[in-house]
């Protein structure tokens, strides 16, 4: 412990010559929560005290003595010069903190503020005046978080000004960012898409005694698919908008164990079928568990409450997104080949017991983990 | 577990977006209370010119709109930035000229400074455009004519950069035509001829100023370089840096003639307190790789972490370092070569063209550097290294064409 404490110091030590000669930037970070604007605006001590002057002893060091001292003259000539506006009233900015921090170039003053918006609105304006009149070439670096997404500008004398519309930054790219998780979630997450399959293997035959035939038509193939996905896609959105909103609640072990045993059923009906014309019933019954499981995914990404609506039917279209996408890849190949032999012998039948092997492997290693760790936790 | 793994990917994944999209997160450490009053947090340039401007630009804040006054800071700063290779000194200097720098035509003093703060910030034809207006008004300015020798000349237009040096020998002091000419002279194919101009005129000059020992010695052991006349080279840089240890461009010149000498040694004394400039880190960064020094992977880090900050301000000013970085540290020769392409666009520097050859080959995209090859069939240069890198990419050429 002493010695890792040794080595930072000396790392600390060494990274003091490492500050680089750059242009003037200052970083400026605003958090919007509802109706509250927190900012951190980062400012060089070299551009200040270019500006203001600080090293009052002019021995050409600015001690942290010196910087202190001047907080309130330096808080009276950085903050005025970012001028906030909502629906059209001014909000002055607060000091609320002061401290130091390193950039790359070396030492900067930390103002810690609060924005008091009178009339808070769904936009935001910006206008940044820091330093351009001593130095045309400093950056004012902008990020805003807001809801879970992050916006960032660059304010120069050219364009000193930002816009920025706060509902627009939520419904943009937070979306799209939901789906594409739940289409990759539906991509990646095998279980969905073998108890899937396994629905779908059988669609393209039907059985006559102990036999499976080819069906003659695209139609009737078509339809079963149709019946299938329709019943799962619309079981799982009941219960992942039920979840969601915390209407329903169950453990995610005994989900994730009924998941694979699912999977497990599915794959077994394929060989000695036990519900065979009413598929869709299998479809819908599971697909009701499915959705608990893909609740649990969104769950885990920690969604901001204003958010919630929005995620939640992003991640759901992403998922259908996902599926349909396997479905039209799988049933034009299986129509294909349902004449065959193989299709038969080696997709249906050693395909289902594969499937069945691996979700009954998962299903030991959801309840075992369930037996060994739900008492200690890991 | 599997399924737990996989939803900690997810959540990473996302995160991980997340933090693409606020890069500026990643410079940020924890701000802090310093611990005593008498911390120091940070170190101002205190010598005299320190003070002296300190007072100018109180008579000037006195004076507001005073020409001569501003001028005269703007071209101290100026000075002080291109020594020091410290990009804020010339914001300040363009922050002295702001009543004056939107002005399409200016008064004719404003026009030198303004050019070398635009040339410093790569907006070549700005530059020039300013150096033409202001040689029209005064044709015996031989301050701009040599700015704009040295910026044609960076530009690879060789022979205007020629034509530019030559009303320089209006001049008294015939060490400066000769310095600027055998410069550019030497660039086409006249290396020989050049060097003997330069080193003649060097012998036969008496005494110099520091500042034209440092040009002059400079340029001829660059020469000496390009020849591979090795012995020369180190003896003029070392006469180089006799009259002035501490210019950037000069430090970055020998620095790279060490490391192809394979001295990287040298090369880590030369620059381990000298790491504020960006072009000098990555040099003592290149001599480390040499070393296998254990600490290589700090410097790549400050490095990559300086080359994200200026990206952050939407600039790409140093594409040419940044391509060097990139192939050498990094070891990704497209990205390299992207960067490499886009440098050679503003600039086309003996230098340029090296990395652009160097990132091509080790791209495998000899086509990407068929510029270069057809400057140095055009201009005749002599450069030992990027002659024997041409061959390599022309080998690399046919290979590929059969």
């Amino acid at each position: 412990m002493l010695l890792r404490l040794l080595l930072s110091a000396i790392l600390l030590l060494q990274a003091q010559p490492l500050f680089a000669h750059k242009a003037s930037d200052s970083y400026l970070a605003l958090t919007v929560r509802g109706n509250a604007i927190e900012g951190q605006w980062d400012v060089a001590l070299r551009d200040l005290d270019y500006a203001i002057g600080l090293d009052g002893s002019d021995d050409g060091a600015i001690t942290w003595g010196e910087l202190n001292g001047r907080r309130e003259q330096v808080a009276a000539y950085v903050l005025p010069r970012l001028q906030v506006t909502a629906a059209g009233a001014p909000c002055p900015l607060k000091l609320a903190d002061y401290l130091v921090d390193k950039h790359t170039d070396g030492a900067y003053v930390v103002l810690r503020f609060r924005v008091e918006c009178p009339r808070p609105g769904p936009a935001i304006d910006l206008a940044y005046a820091l330093f351009f009149d001593v130095d045309p070439q400093h950056r004012g670096l902008l990020r805003l978080d807001y809801q879970g997404t992050t916006q960032t500008a660059v304010f120069s004398p050219t364009q000193p000004a930002q816009h920025i519309e706060l509902g627009e930054v939520r419904q943009g790219s937070a979306f799209l960012q939901y789906l594409s998780v739940g289409v990759w979630h539906i991509w990646t997450g095998y279980d969905h898409i073998l108890f899937l399959l396994s629905l779908l293997l059988p669609a393209v035959l039907y059985r006559q005694g102990r036999d499976w035939h080819p069906v003659a038509g695209f139609r009737p193939a078509f339809m079963e698919v149709l019946k299938v996905v329709t019943a799962f896609t619309l079981a799982h959105s009941i219960t992942l908008s039920l979840a969601t909103l915390g209407l329903i609640s169950l453990p995610s072990r005994w989900v994730e164990s009924a998941i694979a045993a699912s999977v497990v059923l599915a794959a077994l009906n394929n060989l000695h079928p036990i519900i065979d014309k009413k598929r869709w019933a299998v479809a819908f019954g599971f697909g009701l568990v499915h959705g608990l499981g893909f609740a649990n995914v969104l769950n885990d990404l920690g969604l901001p409450q204003g958010t919630l609506l929005l995620a939640l039917v992003a991640f759901n279209l992403g998922v259908e997104i996902g599926q349909l996408a396997i479905v039209s890849a799988f049933l034009p190949s299986a129509y294909c080949l349902r004449r065959s032999r193989g299709y038969r012998t080696l997709c249906l039948n050693l395909g289902s017991v594969l499937i069945s092997l691996i979700a009954f492997a998962w299903l030991l290693e959801r309840a075992l983990d369930l037996k060994l760790f739900s008492g200690g936790g890991l | 577990m599997r399924q737990r793994t996989r939803r900690a990917l997810n959540k990473r994944r996302l995160a991980s977006a997340f933090a693409l999209l606020s890069p500026l997160a990643a410079l940020q450490a924890a701000p802090f209370i310093p611990d005593s009053d008498g911390q120091i947090l940070e170190h101002l340039p205190s010598d005299a010119f320190a003070r002296e401007s300190r007072s100018l630009r109180k008579d000037l804040r006195l004076n507001p709109g005073n020409l001569e006054l501003a001028v005269k800071l703007s071209q101290a700063y100026i000075k002080l930035g291109k020594a020091e290779a410290d990009p804020r000194y010339y914001g300040y200097a363009q922050g002295l000229l702001n009543p004056w720098w939107a002005m399409p035509n200016p008064p004719a003093a404003i026009l030198l400074p303004r050019a070398l703060i635009l040339q410093n910030r790569h907006d070549f034809d700005a530059a020039l455009l300013d150096l033409d207006k202001l040689l029209r008004l005064e044709p015996g300015n031989t301050q701009a004519w040599l700015a704009r020798a040295v910026i044609l000349q960076v530009r690879g237009r060789y022979e205007e950069a020629q034509q530019s040096c030559l009303p320089l020998t209006e001049l008294d002091d015939i060490l400066v035509p000769v310095t600027c000419l055998s410069s550019v002279v030497s660039l086409t194919g006249q290396a020989a001829k050049s060097y003997d101009l330069l080193h003649d005129a060097l012998a036969h000059t008496p005494s110099l100023s520091a500042e034209q020992s440092l040009w002059s010695f400079t340029v001829l052991a660059e020469m000496a370089a390009r020849m591979g006349k090795n012995a020369e080279a180190e003896r003029f840089f070392r006469q180089a840096l006799e009259a002035n240890g501490k210019d950037a461009y000069l430090l970055a010149a020998y620095a790279d003639f060490l490391l192809d000498q394979r001295r990287p040694g040298e090369v880590v004394s030369l620059l381990a307190d000298k790491t504020r400039v960006d072009s000098l880190l990555l040099r003592l960064g290149l001599a480390k790789q040499q070393l296998k020094a254990s600490d290589l992977a700090d410097t790549v880090a400050s490095l990559q972490a300086r080359f994200d900050a200026a990206r952050l301000r939407g600039e790409n000013l140093h594409q040419g370092d940044e391509a060097r970085f990139t192939l050498f540290l990094l070891d990704r020769p497209r990205e390299a070569l992207r960067l490499a392409k886009a440098n050679w666009m503003a600039q086309r520097e003996p230098k340029d063209a090296r990395i652009l050859l160097e990132a091509a080959i080790a791209a495998q995209d000899p086509q990407a550097a068929q510029a270069v090859v057809d400057m140095l069939g055009k201009t005749g240069m002599e450069h030992v290294q990027l002659r024997q890198l041409a061959s390599q990419l022309g080998t690399a050429h046919s290979a590929g064409d059969r």
